[in-house]
Parts: structure tokens; sequence; C-alpha cells
């Protein structure tokens, strides 16, 4: 487990970012940093403001008022520069069944506009991610801890400085969970920063810094150790989870 | 926009056009099934029809007229009645197709040079049969009024105006619409279908499979997702105008008179106006049946009120005024006017600007809709 990273220059700073969708505020005055080589896990149960906050990250989404900068690029100024600077991998498997692992790969390097580099990119991935069999196998008849390992693969084709995985480990079985998690300590090892938003509590140890989210409301940022001391010692973090929801009757 | 993205993006959905293989099975074979189907079940049978003999002259002159018509091949006979009322009864059940009407006077008229007709009766209900079954009659006529006119061009008695004609009466299809006139309908049908139902249905995919999601975070632009999606279906949709003219051409022997530039370049006017719709469709739908629920309803008016299966000019006021809103309308008037009439640019020039107008109209409208949607 690293230490956090006093000091050094954020590569993810959100300032008093607030999103309104009508009446409802869905992310509410929410403000920390990321550093870079961080996991920094995202955590709040369901409707606390997790995916709005992420895809006001990404420059999918446009906030009410506050600021935020990823990798060193105004979200708000310039939301497309944004996303060349950035991975992302959707909850949902979002690469297309009907093509082969080493086209969906191929078809990506275009996107992100890799060209003549596009060949070792692939062959990279497809070595870090131990993407195994037939690079010819359609992605749709895949495992679900492989098709997981290609998306990611695929988010990462352009050497991102910033990842943003959102609930990557949703109906993966346990071995392939454990090598996923192996795999993304071996990236943040190296640079890349890594934002994850789950709903395990049992993930949540993973984290170098997390940031707890309710009902659009940062409760808690910092490591698991001070997330947990904050909350009162001896309590676990799906303990402080299950607390907050039943005080907010959610 | 940067050429590779658009590029990787066209790329992609031609491998997934060719994975597809029921769809693409039914881009292309359905043209030439349809193209068929129709061509063949209406030029079925053109020779030998079952003819019916109403002889109220019954002399040497008119057996021969019916031995004529009957040594065309074209009309064997079947029947022969006693009034006009019979004859058009057989036409009516349909125990014959054709009934020749010799008057009384028939014979005394020849003799004497005077004009003279016999009535063909034909039911034109299946156009192309009976074109060819008129043509043959009347060419038995002319033959006929050849023959008089020589001999009595050696006999004082001189004539101005033909002595024999047969006169037709087509019934049921007086407008005598032919297979070739059903070419340029199945073109306009089949890129409709193409554009409007299965370019909608491969947007609403991948908002259905999340593939999209996945695609907007990337650093390709809403402009190089939708061009990227529909240049494919451009070039599917020449495809099947090309074969459909082609086989129309080669087995109905459909004419192709007027220019093929023409033809093409305002097939892409055509393209555009249905592609417009398709995606306009695509925002609307969430999944791919609703999509397919979406076309289904444009479909049906399509067919109905822009003319493809009956004239515009027989439709109610309300039903020609609709129709006006349908590419095909317009798509049709110009394709049957280049093709088969020979009709230049500056004549179809009207329609085509019809069809720019309601191209602009849908394709600005529904790319507004679609960019807003996929945020």
């Amino acid at each position: 487990m690293r230490e956090s990273f006093p000091g050094a220059e954020a590569v993810v700073e959100v300032r008093s970012i607030v999103r309104r969708f009508g009446k409802i505020v869905a992310v509410d005055d929410v403000s920390f940093e990321i550093f870079p080589g961080e996991i920094f896990g995202i955590l709040g149960p369901n409707g606390s403001g997790k995916t709005t906050t992420i895809r006001i990250l990404c420059g999918l989404l446009q906030p009410t008022s506050g600021t935020a900068s990823v990798a060193g690029i105004d979200v708000l100024k310039d939301p497309d520069a944004v996303k060349s600077r950035i991975g992302y991998m959707s909850q949902a498997f979002g690469l297309y069944r009907d093509l082969s692992i080493e086209e969906n790969l191929r078809f990506y390097a275009g996107v992100y506009g890799l060209e003549r580099s596009w060949r070792e990119r692939v062959a990279w991935a497809i070595r870090t991610m131990h993407i195994g069999g037939q690079p010819n196998q359609l992605a749709g008849t895949l495992s679900g801890g492989t098709k997981q390992r290609l998306a990611l693969a695929c988010a990462l084709l352009h050497s991102p400085p910033v990842v943003f995985l959102d609930e990557p480990t949703a109906g993966v079985d346990p071995a392939a969970r454990r090598l996923f998690w192996t795999i993304i300590r071996g990236l943040a090892d190296q640079g890349t920063t890594m934002i994850v938003t789950t709903h395990y509590m049992d993930e949540a140890e993973k984290f170098d810094r997390l940031a707890f989210l309710s009902r659009g409301k940062l409760k808690a940022v910092g490591t698991p150790a001070e997330v947990k001391s904050g909350f009162g010692a001896g309590k676990s973090l799906e303990d402080i989870f299950i607390a907050m929801q039943e005080r907010e009757g959610v | 926009m940067t050429t590779h993205r658009l590029r990787s993006m066209i790329w992609k959905e031609f491998i997934q056009m060719r994975r597809d293989r029921a769809t693409l099975a039914m881009m292309l074979g359905i043209p030439i099934i349809q193209l068929l189907a129709f061509g063949f079940a209406i030029r079925m049978d053109v020779r030998h029809l079952p003819m019916a003999v109403y002889d109220e002259s019954r002399t040497q002159e008119s057996r021969e007229l019916v031995q004529k018509l009957q040594a065309t091949d074209n009309f064997d006979v079947t029947r022969h009645v006693n009034s006009y009322a019979e004859a058009t009864r057989l036409i009516d059940r349909g125990s014959v197709r054709a009934a020749i009407v010799i008057p009384a006077d028939y014979a005394r008229h020849l003799k004497r040079g005077r004009p003279t007709s016999a009535q063909l009766l034909v039911d034109a209900s299946d156009p192309n049969t009976s074109q060819n079954a008129i043509a043959a009659a009347q060419l038995v006529g002319q033959r006929k009024n050849i023959e008089v006119l020589t001999a009595l061009s050696r006999s004082p008695l001189r004539t101005e105006t033909p002595p024999v004609e047969i006169r037709v009466r087509p019934l049921y299809n007086p407008a005598l619409k032919s297979s070739i006139f059903i070419v340029p309908g199945i073109i306009g049908l089949i890129l409709s279908v193409t554009m409007v139902i299965i370019t909608s249905m491969s947007v609403v995919r991948e908002r259905e499979q999340g593939t999209l999601e996945q695609l907007i975070v990337t650093p390709i632009t809403r402009g190089e997702i939708m061009i990227g999606k529909i240049a494919p279906y451009v070039l599917v949709g020449y495809v099947q105008l090309t074969a459909v003219l082609t086989l129309g051409h080669l087995i109905f022997h459909m004419p192709i008179r007027g220019s093929l530039l023409v033809v093409y370049a305002v097939t892409f006017l055509f393209i555009t106006a249905n592609l417009g719709l398709g995606l306009f469709i695509s925002t609307l739908a969430r999944t791919q049946a609703q999509s397919m629920q979406g076309s289904y309803f444009f479909f049906l008016p399509n067919v109905l009120l822009s003319g493809f299966m009956f004239p515009r000019e027989g439709m109610p006021h309300i039903a020609r005024e609709i129709g006006l809103l349908f590419p095909l309308t317009y798509y049709l008037q110009i394709l049957r006017g280049v093709v088969l009439k020979g009709a230049n640019f500056l004549d179809v020039l009207p329609q085509t600007g019809m069809l720019l107008l309601l191209a602009l109209l849908f394709f600005g409208f529904s790319v507004k809709r679609f960019q807003k949607r996929l945020g």
C-alpha cells in the first residue's frame, strides 16, 4: 500500500463542483485532489453522485458551478481535449461483440489516433492484459474477466495519464478480479492514475486513497485508514458504509 | 474531424456489416428477389391467351380475322359466344382473357371498301400480358388494311381511311402499367427500406449495446460517429440501385432512355433524405425493436401514398397532400421520367428541388437531434 502524496502536483483537481438536474442536486460542493500514480476510489451507494462526478471529469457533463481539471486540462473550458488524455471503461461491456479481440483493439487505436504505432500497442495490450486465446475470437464470446481486461486494454492504448474505471469488477469471478487488481496496481506503479468507482466494500482496502460520497456530498476523503479513523475506531469500511446509508435513509 | 478516426469508424462498420449475414443477405438479396417477383409475376404467360369469339358477321371474312389473330400465337379461341354481355361475363370470371367482337356488317363494309371495325376486349389487369396481345391484334388489323388497300388501289373504289380497325378496349387497367414501370418503384422502395430501417437499427444498436457510451468518451467527434455509421450505407444504396437497374434492363428489357448520371446524382439526395428519416427514428427509439416499429409506421404510408402502388392522380385530396411529404413521391417521378421516358435534368428540376428541400430539412433536423441525444 502506498502513502499519500503530499506536496506532489495533483493530476486531477476538483474544486467545489455542483451539478443540478432540475431541483435535484446530484453533486453538491465536492472538492478533492488526485495525485499521479494513485489508485483513487470513489465510493458510495447508488445515487450518491459517483457517476455524475466521473461524467463531469470525462468532459461529458458540464458542472453547474465549480472547476475541475484533469491531466492539466480545464474540463469546463475544453471538454473535448480531456478525452484524448483519459481512458474510460464503462460499467457495462462497451466494446463490439461482433468484432474480434484484435479488431476491437485496432478500432480503438484508430479512434485514439494511433496511426503507425497501433500494431505495437495492440501487441502490448494483449500481453499486459493477459488476453490469451485467439486474437480472432469475437469479443462477445469471451468470459467476463477477459471482456473486462479487453475493455481496459482499449482504454489504455493511447497511454493516457488518467484512467476512469466505472464499477470495473461487477459480475466478474474472484480469480479474474484478483488478476484485474494486480494489473491495475502494476499500471499505477508505472505512473498511470487510476480512478475507480465501486460499491464492493472489500475492494476499498485496495485503494491508495478514496472519496466517500453520499447523496451528492463528500463525506470523507483520504487513505482507507484515515477514512476509517475519521468515522470512529474499530469499524470496517463496510460498517461505515451501511451506517451511512441507514442514517440517510437511503 | 480527422480522416484517420473517420476511416476507423467506416472500417469497423464494414466489418460489422459483413458479420451480420442476415442483414447483408437482406440488403443485397431483397432488391433482386423483389425485382424478380414483381417482374415475373406480371410477365408470365404472355402468349396463348384464352379468347372468346362473338362473331355477328358469320362470314368468310370474319372467320379469316379470327384465324389471323390465332395465328399470332397470342390468342387461343376457347369459346364462341352469342352476345356481348356473355363475352364480358367470361372475362369477368376469368374464363377467358380476351374476346373479339365482330359486328354483323363487318364483311359487307369490307367488301365495299368502307371503314369497319372489330372490337377486342382485353383483361388488362395484368398489364404486360395485355400489352403484347393488344400489339399483336393491332398488327393483324394493319396487315389486313394493307391487304385491302392494295386490292382496292387497283379498283376504281378509292378510300381515304383504313378500312379495318381493331378497336382495343382494355378492361380494369386502362393506364396499362407494365413491369418496366415497376422497376423504378422497386429501386425507390428498396433504398427507403435500407436507409430508414437498417440505418436506424444500426445506430440504435450502438446505444442499446452500450458501445456508444464507450465511444463518446474517446476523442472521436459526433460528426465522425454519424458520418462513419451512415457512409457505408450510402455505398450499399448505390450497389442496390445498380443491381436493380442492371437486372431490370437485362431481364425485363427496361429501357434506360435518360441520363444515368442524373439518376445517380439525384439518388444521392434521395438517400440523404431517407438517412435523415432513419436518424430521426434512431433518436426516438431506445431499442432495435422500437426502431423497427417506428420504421414501419413511416413505411406503409410511404408505399401507399407515394405512387408506388396506386396512381396519385386517383387519390383523395388529403392523401395526395400527405404524399407530398415523402421523398419517394418525387424520386419515383424522377426515376420514371428519366429512365423510362428519357426526361432530362431540366424536366425533373421541380422534383429534384423538392427532394433537395426534404433532404436538407430531414437530415439537418435529425443531425441536430442525434447530436443532442448522444451526450
